[in-house]
This record gives structure tokens, C-alpha cells and sequence, in this order.
């Protein structure tokens, strides 16, 4: 699917950003007599220009016009009341749509918002959880096979993540591999897919890596005689994990955080495999809304409010490591 | 200053030839993802010398944007019924000489002037299938013969529901007795609350498309909402299941060939139209991809294989029960609104 229906103007503006990159790069190549340090960074830019700058330019675009392409602030209204358009129809065809309880059920793209920040918030808290104990153990000099523990994580990362997904299909699925096993020791089949809690193992087992690394790259740094003179001075191991080694961890924690939340709200597809399409998160809404609806103005609509909860969520968790030790992407 | 901006020049030119490059000699076709015999299209290379681009696409929304914006990117094209119908509305189809065509005349007499194509001006019917029920024999209590199996209780969590807006919107329309076509807002809300009510009750498995087959095959439910080719397909596979389209009546569908407006190789399209149309590469098609067939002279040749399977070969009767989608039009929001209720009710 390309985006061949965006206005001339869309078109223009990237053949224009590109036309300046080029001008800018050869007066620099003029001015500095042959190739500078600088030279190094304008295949970057360039990308970033023409595949984020002017696409997010696009986006806030069909976000604000209608379909003709006038101002309007009727999308973000549209994303308040899923109803709206339809009940506006409605009404000029000279229906009464509240008469008929057409105006019920309305709040679709608000839940669907609540409900994948919900599952955002899970899939972090269970990552969080089951990951920092993960890195402290491995990132501890005394146990040795921490490497090869990590290189173990890592691999699975090689493969596609959609295969993953689909691997875990035929593990949960009803005739699956987990519940023939059970069935054949005499237990009784479980329901393991086709519901939220499939799709939230979806979203841990694929974004769980996101957490372990920043944590153990911020714990393997750590310098061991801290904890060491730590313990001298008389603290326990409790409590020099809670003064010491945990919040000198915090950086990587943050990025973790930043890390998993992030992918975890804008999820697709995970729902569609493993929770058998019965729910939908905003992910699978924005794409429905552009490519099924073929909506592009609310679906754009959809995708700023996102980049806006997103910035914020991050915005808030910057105020906890304002250095960015913990190298997030922001 | 000057030679920068000149180059930038020659440049831009040089990006916008690009699509142009249809030479002589060759069809670009753009048809369904795993919808033709790919030995079909080396005969048609070999007998005719014109070099095939074939490109697929997933769904008939997808299919008409690429269409609608990639001007002269295609010559044959397979949308849906519907779908013509739309194309024809917004002007975006080339009406076919029929002289050029002369295997057009094995289609079947009622898939003549079909009501998305009434005049018969632009679209030769390629493959055609029900809307229908896929079960598993070994776990049904009596006949499944009604969509009334889908909403009660018995088979609670044992279905899987298609994940497509007009099917299953359409099921649940006919299911209470409206057109599959309707643009009666009652009926639509009636269907939705039934659809969401259904969902709510704990009887749907899934919504997907694709999948169904294969999770048919291996037992993963009781029951499946498909289309009749993939019904073949999994039945094939696996001798416990059956499939049967419901006295209520259902869908019943037609892909066709068309040209674009923009074609550049109108020549080229028809002759690839023609062939397609010969009864023994109709018959290859048939066979490789196991919908049914709308030419006459194909099924003759696959003989009683063909005629006797109700699935490839439904009895008139259940046909005469089976409505077109049409072109909805403005009323496509409104499905789509209601259908975003459903996928979203918990």
C-alpha cells in the first residue's frame, strides 16, 4: 500500500526537500573544496527529511482538513464520538438516528485508546518484573553463563517478529502443542488464545528483550566497589541493593521503560494472531481506519493523538533520568 | 549554480518516465494474491509471445486505490462484482470489444449482463463462489442448513466468524430476513446488535479470513463462516468436513477481468482475457485454485468431477436464494461505523 492518493502538494514538497538537500550538499562540497567531516551526516538527513520530517508534515496535514482538503478540527471530534459522521449522514438523509438507538456505542476509538494503554501499562509492569531480576542475575560478575544467557536472548531477535507471533499460535490454540500434552496426562484442555491475556503474553515474549538489555547494560557498568563499600560500612544485601545498586539502575530502567511502553501501545497485529481479532488495539485502528475505511483524515487524526500521548508519556518519564543515561531513543 | 539546478532538472524528468516503461509485447496484470495456475500464464508467454508482469493484491479496497493512482500501471485487472460496479461508476474501466474476445461466449447464460455490469460493456467473469458455512460432520448435532447455527448457544466458542465487513455484516442481514445490500439504517443497527450480541455471548472463536481453512482442517472449531473455494481447499484436506450455504440464502460472487481507462496495452489485455477465457486454461485455473467456474465449455470438460460437487457447482435453487453484493456506495461509512461497534464490543 503506498501513498499515492496524498495531495500534489505532498509530492512537490518531497521532490522540493530533496531538490534543497541536493543544492545545500553540493555548495557545501563548493565551500570546503572537496569532502569535510560534515559530509557524513547528510545521508542521515536526508533520510530523515524525506521519510519523517515531510511524512510527519503529511500526517499533521490530513489531520486537520476534510476530504477536500479545508481546515477543519471535525476529525478530532469524529475521533471523540465514532458515531458522529455516521449520525450526520443519517440525519441529511432525513433519518432520525438517535430514534432509531443509532447514537449508542459511540466511544469505540476512546476505549479502544483506554484499553491499549491499559495493556501497555500490563505488559510494562510484567516486563519490568520478570526483567530486572533477569539482568541483576545476569548481569552479576560471580554467575557465569550471564553471557551466554544474553546471547540466548538475543537470538530469538533474528527471526521476524510476525513468526514469533505466529510460532506462538500453535503452541496456545486449542488442538495445540501445550494442550495436547495436557490432555494426554489427563488434565482438562485450557482455553489459551483468542482472548487479552494471549495477546498481553504476545506483547511481553516480543518486548521483553527491550527491558533486560538497557537494565543490564546499566547494571554490568556499575561499578562493583560501590556495593562493595556499600556492604564495608555495614549495610545489608537489602539494603544495599536499595541505596546502591537499584538506583544507579534507574537510567536503565527508564529506558527500558521508554523501550517496551512505547511498541506496546501502537501493537497490531499480536491481536489480530493470538487474540483472534475479538479485540482490537489502536494499532489495528488506525491501520482499519486508513486502509479498510479508507478514511485518511481521521486515521491521521488517530495517529497525532498517539504521537501525542506518546511524547507525553516519555516527556514525563525524562523527568526521572533528565541526563538520558540510559540512552533512550529520544 | 546553474548545472546543480539543471541536473535537479534532468533528475525529476527522469523519476517521472519511470511508470512509462511499457514496451511492446507485454500484459500487466494485477490480479489476487494465489488466484491463478502459474502454468497458465507460461502458455499464454509461450503462444503468444507477450511477456506477462503479474502483480497480486489482497483485497478489492486495495486493488481500487493502486488502480485509481498508478496511471497505464495496469491492463487486466480481477476486481469483484462490486467492485466493478464502483469502477464503472467512477468511470475507471474500458468497455471490452468483444470481437477480440471471442471465448467470452462460454459464459454461463445467468453471468450475462450480470447486474454489476448490466450492459455487458466491460468485464468478462472469471471465477465465481458462495458465502457459506464450513463444519466439522463429527461435532454437529443434525443438518446445518440455517446461519441460526452461528447465534445460538450450542456452539458457543466454536465459531469462526469472517473478519470482512461486507460478509459478515451481509450474513447477519440476511439472517434476519433484510437485503445483504440494504440501506435501511433499522436493518443495519438490527444486524449489528446481532452481531455484537453474538460476540458478547461467547459463540465467536475469531474473526479472520485466511486462517479459517487451515485451523478448519486441523479441528480447531465446530464451525466456519468461508467462502466456497476455501471450503474445497479445507474439505480436500480433511474428509470430516462439510460445507453447505444456508436456506436463508447468502452471497453469492463473482471475480471478473476488466481493463483500466488507463491501460496501455489494451491489445495485449484482451487477447489475455481471451485466453484465460479458453475452455482448457479455464479448466487449468478451475482446478488449480478449486472456485467455480463460469464457463461452460470448462465445466463440459471436467466432466462429472465438476457437476456432480454441490460446492464447485451449486443447484440452481440455492443460487436463486443468493443475492450480489452491490456497489453501496455513500452507505459504505455506515457499514464501516457499525462494523468498528462490532470488532470493538466487549
Amino acid at each position: 500500500m503506498m501513498g499515492m492518493n496524498m495531495p500534489q502538494w505532498g509530492v512537490w514538497a518531497m521532490a522540493l526537500g530533496l531538490g534543497v538537500f541536493l543544492v545545500m550538499l553540493f555548495s557545501s562540497v563548493r565551500r570546503h573544496h572537496g569532502v569535510h567531516r560534515s559530509l557524513f551526516s547528510w545521508p542521515y538527513s536526508l533520510w530523515m527529511i524525506v521519510f519523517t520530517v515531510i511524512p510527519l508534515f503529511l500526517v499533521a496535514y490530513y489531520a486537520f482538513t476534510n476530504k477536500a482538503g479545508q481546515f477543519t478540527m471535525e476529525n478530532f471530534a469524529n475521533f471523540w464520538d465514532s458515531n458522529r459522521e455516521m449520525k450526520m449522514q443519517l440525519s441529511g438523509m432525513g433519518f432520525d438516528p438517535a430514534a432509531m438507538g443509532m447514537g449508542a456505542r459511540g466511544t469505540v476509538n476512546v476505549d479502544t485508546l483506554v484499553y491499549s494503554l491499559w495493556m501497555a501499562f500490563l505488559c510494562t509492569i510484567i516486563c519490568f518484573a520478570v526483567g530486572y531480576p533477569a539482568a541483576l542475575f545476569m548481569a552479576d560478575r560471580d554467575f557465569k553463563l550471564g553471557p551466554i544467557l544474553i546471547v540466548l536472548f538475543i537470538i530469538p531477535m533474528w527471526m521476524n517478529f510476525l513468526l514469533r507471533t505466529i510460532a506462538w499460535m500453535s503452541l496456545l490454540e486449542d488442538n495445540g502443542l501445550i494442550n495436547t500434552l495436557l490432555q494426554q496426562f489427563g488434565f482438562k484442555k485450557l482455553k489459551l488464545m483468542y482472548n487479552s491475556e494471549a495477546v498481553l503474553l504476545g506483547m511481553v515474549y516480543n518486548y521483553l528483550p527491550f527491558m533486560v538489555f538497557p537494565i543490564y547494560n546499566a547494571l554490568s557498568r556499575q561499578d562493583k566497589k560501590l556495593s562493595e563499600a556499600a556492604m564495608d560500612l555495614g549495610a545489608n544485601k537489602v539494603r544495599t541493593f536499595a541505596r546502591v545498586t537499584f538506583p544507579l539502575s534507574l537510567p536503565g530502567i527508564v529506558s527500558g521503560i521508554t523501550m517496551v511502553f512505547m511498541p506496546s501501545v501502537t501493537t497490531f497485529f499480536i491481536p489480530r494472531v493470538l487474540g483472534g481479532g475479538n479485540t482490537e488495539m489502536f494499532g489495528d485502528l488506525i491501520e482499519r481506519t486508513f486502509l479498510t475505511a479508507d478514511n485518511w483524515n481521521v486515521g491521521s487524526a488517530l495517529s497525532l493523538i498517539m504521537m501525542l500521548l506518546i511524547l507525553l508519556s516519555i516527556t514525563l518519564l525524562r523527568k526521572v533520568d533528565p541526563e538520558g543515561e540510559g540512552g533512550s531513543l529520544l | 549554480m546553474k548545472k546543480i539546478l539543471s541536473l535537479f532538472l534532468v533528475l525529476l524528468m527522469a523519476v517521472s518516465l519511470v511508470p512509462m516503461a511499457a514496451a511492446e509485447g507485454v500484459v500487466n496484470v494485477f490480479n489476487w494474491e494465489d488466484y491463478i495456475s502459474e502454468d497458465a500464464l507460461k502458455m499464454f508467454e509461450e503462444e503468444t509471445g507477450i511477456k506477462v508482469n503479474y502483480m497480486r493484491f489482497t483485497t478489492n479496497e486495495d486493488m481500487m486505490v493502486q488502480v485509481r493512482t498508478s496511471t497505464g500501471a495496469f491492463d487486466v485487472v480481477f476486481p469483484s462484482d462490486y467492485t466493478v460496479e464502483r469502477m464503472i461508476a467512477e468511470d475507471l474501466l474500458e468497455p471490452i470489444n468483444f470481437d477480440n474476445v471471442p471465448n467470452a461466449q462460454h459464459t454461463a447464460q445467468w453471468l450475462q449482463n450480470p447486474s454489476y455490469d448490466p450492459q455487458n460493456q466491460y468485464s468478462v467473469p472469471y471465477m465465481w463462489g458462495t458465502v457459506g458455512i464450513l463444519y466439522d460432520t463429527t461435532r454437529v448435532n443434525g443438518s446445518i442448513d440455517s446461519w441460526s447455527v452461528l447465534f445460538g448457544e450450542e456452539y458457543k466458542g466454536e465459531v469462526f466468524m469472517l473478519d470482512s465487513i461486507r460478509d459478515t455484516m451481509g450474513l447477519a442481514l440476511k439472517y434476519l430476513g433484510y437485503s445483504m445490500n440494504t440501506r435501511d439504517p433499522a436493518a443495519l443497527q438490527a444486524a449489528t446488535d446481532l452481531l455484537i450480541k453474538q460476540k458478547q455471548d461467547g459463540i465467536v472463536k475469531a474473526y479472520q479470513v485466511d486462517e479459517t481453512k487451515d485451523k478448519m482442517i486441523a479441528g480447531e472449531a465446530i464451525l466456519g463462516v468461508v467462502w466456497s473455494g476455501d471450503a474445497q481447499y479445507a474439505i480436500n484436506l480433511n474428509e470430516n468436513l462439510a460445507y453447505a450455504v444456508p436456506k436463508e440464502g447468502s452471497n453469492v460472487w463473482v471475480d471478473a477481468m476488466v481493463i483500466p481507462k488507463t491501460a496501455r496495452n489494451k491489445e495485449n489485455a484482451e487477447k489475455f482475457i481471451d485466453f484465460m477465457s479458453r475452455p482448457d486454461i479455464a479448466q487449468m485455473n478451475c482446478e488449480y485454485i478449486e472456485y467455480s467456474s463460469p464457463n461452460t465449455a470448462a465445466i463440459e470438460l471436467m466432466g462429472e468431477e465438476y457437476t456432480n460437487n454441490p460446492n464447485l457447482n451449486p443447484p440452481q435453487e440455492v443460487i436463486d436464494t443468493c443475492e450480489f453484493f452491490n456497489d453501496i456506495n455513500d452507505f459504505l461509512p455506515i457499514y464501516n461505523t457499525l462494523w468498528a461497534q462490532v470488532k470493538n464490543a466487549k
